[in-house]
C-alpha cells in the first residue's frame, strides 16, 4: 500500500502525460503481482467494492481526537479525508501495526460486511503513514482524482513491453484485477491471453485535420465524404456469449465502456458486428447540440426522465466486424454497403446510418460545409461541425495514419476580447504566464466595463507566448498570488482574436456564458481595447433562430481553392 | 512605573512573568532590564535568537547574540548592521542588571538560540524558531526547564506532522533517477533549509555537483566555512543548459516560478517546506514534488515540548496560536496568545522576485 500510495501522491501533482506515463511505468517495473494488478484496477476504475462514506470517516476521527483541534485543522485543510489522513493518531497504548498491503484492503473491502468496515479502516489507518492513508482515505471514498485516465494507465503498462496500448486494449476486456495474465504477456513470460468477451473493442482509427490548401492536392473522385457530427464517437459492439446471454457495449474512442451512462441505447444494439459511430441525442427526429448531450455526461445515476428528455442515438459511420466476420481490411465502400444493409435489417429508430454529401469538385464541397443546412443536413446543420473524407478503397486502420481520412472542421467562431488577467502555467510554463482570462464589453453601472468570457491557455507558439508573458510583466496593475490583473482600460490593453466551437449558458460565470473549446487564434496588438467585441454580439449566438449572419462573432472566412 | 513593579515585587519576594517579560509593538520586552528579543523594530538592546530576517533585524543600538547570528547579520545587512555587538556563546549567561541570560540551543538554524531570561527565581524561555529533530547543519535543541514556556507556533495544528526528513530526499534523489534528462530545482530558504537539504542530500551518498542560485552562494560558503561539509557545490551562472540536464539546482522559493528557471531542461520543481505537508498549499505554489522538510517543530514536536520544559505557563507566538493554546490548556497549564506581531517564515511573504535575474 505504502508504494501504490507514494505513486498516487507523485501523480497527483505531476501536470505531465509523459511523466505520468513514466511514474506508473516505473511503479509497474518495480512492484510485485499481485500488488500491481490491484493499482491497475483503482487507476482503471475496474474496482468495485461499496464505497465508505465520509460519515464514516468522520465518525472514526472524531472519536480519536479532540474536537475543537479537529473542527481547527479540517478549517485549515478543507478535506475531509487529507484532514483525518494528517492528523491521525496512530494506535494507543498497542503494538505498531504493519502497513497493509493493497491486495489485502482491496480484497477486504469487497467482502467485509459493513458492520466490520469501521474497525478494520481503523486498522489499516493505524498501520500507515500519512500519505498512506491520504491514498487509502481516497480508495475508500472512491474519489482518486488524480488524473489519470485508464487509457493511460494501460498505456503505461504496454510501455513495460514492446506491446501497443491498442493491443491491450484490444485483450482488457476479458481480463480481470490482477491482470498477472497480462503483465506476463506484455513482459514477454506469457502468452497473450486470449479475447473471450464477446462484444470487445477494437482500437478506432482516426483522421488528420486538413485545410482547403491541402486539399487542393487530392483528387475529389477517390473520396466520399459525411458530415461530421458533434457528439460523441463510439464504437457500439454487440454479440452473443458462449452460454448464450446476449452482450451489447457502447465505447469511448479510447476504448472506455461507456453502456452504464447510454442504457436505451445499448438496449437497441440487437445485431452482432461491431459499428463505428456517433452518440446523438435526438429529439423528434432533431439531432440536439453538444450542450443538450452532455446533460447526459457524468452523471451517477440515469433516470427515466433524463432517458425520456434526451434520448441517445446511434448515427453509424463504419462496420468493423458483422457476426464473425471481420470487415476492417475491406475496402470503405464495401464496409459503407455492408453497414446500410445491417442498419436496415435491424429496422431501430435510435440507430441510422450517417449519410453521405454529395460532391464531384472540391469547391462543391466547400460550399456544402459552409451550408449544411441546404446541402442535405437540413434541421440537423446545429450538430454538424464539418466534414469527413474517407478514402474510397482505404481499409480501417487503427490509429491515425496520413491520408485515407481527413477531417475538414468548421471554422471556428472568432470574437475580438480583450486580456484581463493572467496566470502562471504549471510545467514547463511554470515561469510564463500562459492562462489568459479575456473579455468582452458590457453596459455596466458606470458605463461600459469588461466583463470575463472565458479562458484560454493555448493556440499560440511559443514566440507568442513569450510575447505576450512581456506585456503582463509590464502591464501588471494588481497580484493575487498566481494571477495578475492586466491593463484592461478603453485605449490600454491586449486584445485577443478568440476562437471557439460553441457557447452554452452558465450560471456559473458573471457573463452568463461558457465557450466551448476557446483558444487564442491571434494577438491584435494592432487594436485598442475599445473596438474589441460586445457581450450582445455573443449573447445573439445563444439564440440559433437570429438572424446572425452579418453580426459578430462570426465564423471565420478562409479561402475556398 | 518600573519602580512600581520594583516595589510590589520586593514587597512580594517574587516576580510575575509579566514583569519580566511583556510583548510590545517591538517585540517581547524586558522593561526591568530594559532590553528586547527579536524586536520588530530598532532599540537599545537587542537579543537575536537567530538569523532569520524577521527575527534579525538591522538598526539596534546594542545587540547580544551568538557569533553565527552576528555573522549571518553582517552578511546580510553589512558591517555597520548595529552600534555594538556582543558574542554569547551556548550555556553561558550573561547578567543585564537584575535579569540573566542563557543561550541555548534551538535547533533551528545554525547559530540559533532560544533565551532563558531569569530574575528572583523566574525563568522564561524565550525559545525564538526552533525543531526537536536532527540537522546535520545546527547544534540539536534542548528542553530548558522553566516556569513559562514561549513557542512558536507555525505549524501549530495536529495535522502538521512532518515525518522523516530522509524519506523526503529519497524521493527527491528516486526522481532525479528517473528523469535523467530534466532538472530538479529545489526551492528552500537560503539560510538554513538550503544548507541542511544540501547536507542530507550528501548524506543519502548523492555525490555528483548540486548548483546554486546567485541568492544562496554567501550564505552556504559560509557554512562550508564554518566546517559543514557540502560537497561539490557550483554556481547555476554560466552553466550550460545541457549540463543542467539531470542536476539538482537549489533556488530561493521565490526564484521556483522566475524567468530564472528557464535556463533549465524541462526543471521538475521541488520545494522542501512544512508547508508542503497540505496538499493545497503544495498545488497553489505549482509544486511538482513537494518535500516536506521543516525547520520548525511539528504539532507532535512542539507539545513533545511543552510537556519536557516543564511549564506551568505557556505563551504562543507567530502561527496557528489556538490550537496549541487549546491543548496547553486542555492538558492542565495556563496559556496564552502573545499577539506578537511582525513574524512569519522568512521569505514566504516575499512572494516572487519580479521577474529579476540572479
Amino acid at each position: 500500500m505504502n508504494r501504490f500510495a507514494a505513486l498516487l501522491d507523485r501523480l497527483a501533482y505531476e501536470p505531465s502525460r509523459n511523466a505520468k506515463l513514466r511514474l506508473m511505468t516505473a511503479y509497474f517495473a518495480a512492484t510485485p503481482d499481485p500488488e500491481r494488478g490491484y493499482a491497475l484496477a483503482a487507476l482503471t476504475g475496474a474496482l468495485s467494492f461499496q464505497h465508505a462514506k465520509p460519515g464514516l470517516i468522520r465518525t472514526l476521527v472524531m472519536e480519536r481526537t479532540d474536537p475543537v483541534l479537529f473542527a481547527l485543522s479540517y478549517d485549515y485543510v478543507g478535506d475531509l479525508s487529507e484532514t483525518v489522513a494528517l492528523m491521525w493518531p496512530g494506535p494507543r497504548d498497542a503494538a505498531p501495526q504493519p502497513a497493509p498491503r493493497l491486495s489485502e484492503v482491496v480484497g477486504a473491502l469487497a467482502s467485509l460486511g459493513k458492520a466490520e468496515l469501521p474497525r478494520r479502516l481503523a486498522q489499516w489507518l493505524d498501520g500507515l503513514d500519512e500519505t498512506g492513508r491520504w491514498a487509502l482515505l481516497k480508495l475508500v471514498t472512491g474519489a482518486l482524482r488524480i488524473g489519470v485516465s485508464a487509457r493511460l494507465a494501460k498505456t503505461a503498462v504496454a510501455a513495460l513491453g514492446a506491446t501497443e496500448p491498442d493491443e491491450v486494449e484490444l485483450v482488457w476486456p476479458g481480463l480481470a484485477p490482477p491482470y498477472e495474465d497480462l503483465f506476463a504477456w506484455v513482459e514477454g513470460r506469457g502468452e497473450r491471453p486470449a479475447s473471450r468477451d464477446a462484444a470487445p473493442f477494437r482500437p478506432v482509427m482516426l483522421a488528420h485535420a486538413v485545410e482547403a490548401e491541402e486539399l487542393a492536392r487530392l483528387d475529389p473522385s477517390a473520396f466520399l465524404a459525411e458530415w461530421k457530427w458533434d457528439g460523441i464517437r463510439v464504437q457500439a459492439v454487440a454479440g452473443t456469449r458462449a452460454d448464450g446471454r446476449r452482450v451489447a457495449r457502447l465505447y469511448s474512442r479510447t476504448g472506455e465502456d461507456i453502456s452504464g451512462s447510454f442504457p436505451d441505447l445499448a438496449d437497441a444494439l440487437r445485431f452482432d458486428g461491431a459499428i463505428d459511430g456517433e452518440l446523438l441525442v435526438v429529439r423528434a427526429g432533431r439531432v440536439q447540440s453538444f450542450n443538450v448531450l452532455q446533460q447526459r455526461l457524468n452523471r451517477k445515476s440515469v433516470t427515466a426522465k433524463l432517458l425520456a428528455e434526451h434520448p441517445a442515438h446511434l448515427r453509424a459511420y463504419d462496420l468493423l466486424v458483422e457476426g464473425t466476420e471481420d470487415l476492417r481490411a475491406r475496402p470503405f465502400t464495401a464496409r459503407r454497403a455492408r453497414l446500410e444493409a445491417l442498419v436496415a435489417r435491424l429496422a431501430e429508430p435510435r440507430v441510422d446510418v450517417s449519410r453521405l454529401v454529395p460532391f464531384a469538385t472540391w469547391e462543391e464541397l466547400a460550399a456544402a460545409r459552409a451550408d449544411p443546412e441546404a446541402a442535405g443536413a437540413g434541421v440537423d446543420a446545429e450538430a454538424v461541425e464539418g466534414v469527413m473524407l474517407k478514402g474510397r478503397e482505404t481499409p480501417y486502420l487503427p490509429g491515425r495514419p496520413k491520408g485515407p481520412w481527413w477531417k475538414w472542421k468548421r471554422d471556428p467562431f472568432v470574437v475580438d476580447a480583450v486580456l484581463m488577467y493572467a496566470q502562471r502555467g504549471s510545467g514547463k510554463r511554470s515561469s510564463f504566464y500562459s492562462d489568459y482570462t479575456f473579455g468582452v464589453w458590457t453596459e455596466g453601472p458606470n458605463g461600459d466595463e469588461l466583463v470575463p468570457v472565458g479562458k484560454a491557455y493555448f493556440g499560440f507558439t511559443d514566440a507568442e507566448l513569450a510575447e505576450i508573458d512581456r506585456f503582463v510583466r509590464r502591464n501588471t496593475v494588481n497580484r493575487f498570488g498566481p494571477v495578475r490583473e492586466v491593463v484592461h482600460e478603453a485605449e490600454k490593453g491586449l486584445v485577443l482574436e478568440v476562437a471557439f466551437e460553441g457557447l452554452q449558458r452558465s450560471t456559473r460565470h458573471k457573463s452568463g456564458i461558457a465557450m466551448r473549446f476557446p483558444r487564442i487564434s491571434r494577438l491584435r496588438w494592432d487594436k485598442p481595447p475599445a473596438q474589441a467585441d460586445r457581450l450582445e454580439a455573443l449573447e445573439r449566438l445563444l439564440r440559433p433562430d437570429t438572424e446572425s449572419v452579418s453580426v459578430r462573432p462570426r465564423r471565420r472566412d478562409r479561402a475556398v481553392p | 512605573m518600573l519602580s512600581r513593579i520594583d516595589t510590589k515585587t520586593t514587597y512580594l519576594g517574587s516576580m510575575r512573568p509579566q514583569d519580566l517579560l511583556v510583548p510590545t509593538a517591538a517585540g517581547l520586552c524586558c522593561p526591568i532590564a530594559g532590553f528586547h528579543i527579536d524586536p520588530v523594530r530598532g532599540v537599545d538592546r537587542a537579543l537575536i535568537t537567530h538569523g532569520h530576517s524577521d527575527h534579525a533585524r538591522p538598526g539596534h543600538r546594542a545587540v547580544l547574540a551568538t557569533r553565527e547570528t552576528l555573522d549571518f547579520m553582517r552578511l546580510r545587512y553589512g558591517e555597520d548592521f548595529a552600534g555594538a555587538t556582543q558574542e554569547v556563546r551556548y550555556g553561558e549567561t550573561v547578567r543585564l542588571g537584575r535579569v540573566s541570560v542563557t543561550f541555548r540551543p534551538a535547533g533551528h538554524v545554525l547559530g540559533s538560540a532560544q533565551i532563558a531570561v531569569a530574575a528572583n527565581g523566574l525563568r522564561i524561555v524565550a525559545s525564538g524558531d526552533y525543531k526537536d529533530v536532527a540537522d546535520p547543519t545546527c547544534a540539536p535543541f534542548e528542553p530548558v526547564p522553566c516556569d513559562v514556556f514561549i513557542t512558536e507556533a507555525t505549524f501549530g495544528l495536529p495535522v502538521f506532522r512532518h515525518g522523516r526528513p530522509q524519506d523526503e530526499i529519497a524521493k527527491l534523489l528516486q526522481s532525479v533517477r528517473l528523469f535523467p534528462e530534466r532538472a530538479h530545482l529545489l526551492g528552500a530558504y537560503s539560510l538554513g533549509k538550503a544548507q541542511r537539504v544540501l547536507a542530507m542530500i550528501r548524506a543519502a551518498g548523492y555525490d555528483r555537483p548540486i548548483y546554486l542560485h546567485g541568492a544562496m552562494e554567501t550564505l552556504t560558503r559560509y557554512y562550508v566555512a564554518r566546517g559543514i561539509d557540502l560537497g561539490d557545490l557550483r554556481p547555476v551562472r554560466g552553466a550550460p543548459k545541457a549540463e543542467l540536464a539531470g542536476a539538482i539546482a537549489l533556488c530561493p522559493p521565490s526564484a521556483l516560478k522566475d524567468v530564472w528557471t528557464r535556463r533549465f531542461p524541462d526543471p521538475v520543481t521541488a520545494f522542501a517546506s512544512g508547508w508542503m505537508r497540505v496538499r493545497a498549499r503544495a498545488r497553489q505554489r505549482g509544486v511538482e514534488l513537494p518535500l516536506v522538510i521543516s525547520d520548525h517543530a511539528d504539532w507532535d514536536g512542539l507539545t513533545a515540548t511543552v510537556a519536557a520544559t516543564g511549564a506551568g505557563e505557556v505563551w504562543v507566538t507567530h502561527g496557528a496560536e489556538e490550537a496549541l493554546v487549546h491543548w496547553s490548556v486542555a492538558n492542565g497549564r495556563a496559556a496564552r496568545p502573545l499577539g506578537l506581531v511582525g513574524y512569519g517564515e522568512e521569505d514566504d511573504a516575499q512572494g516572487e522576485a519580479g521577474g529579476a535575474e540572479a
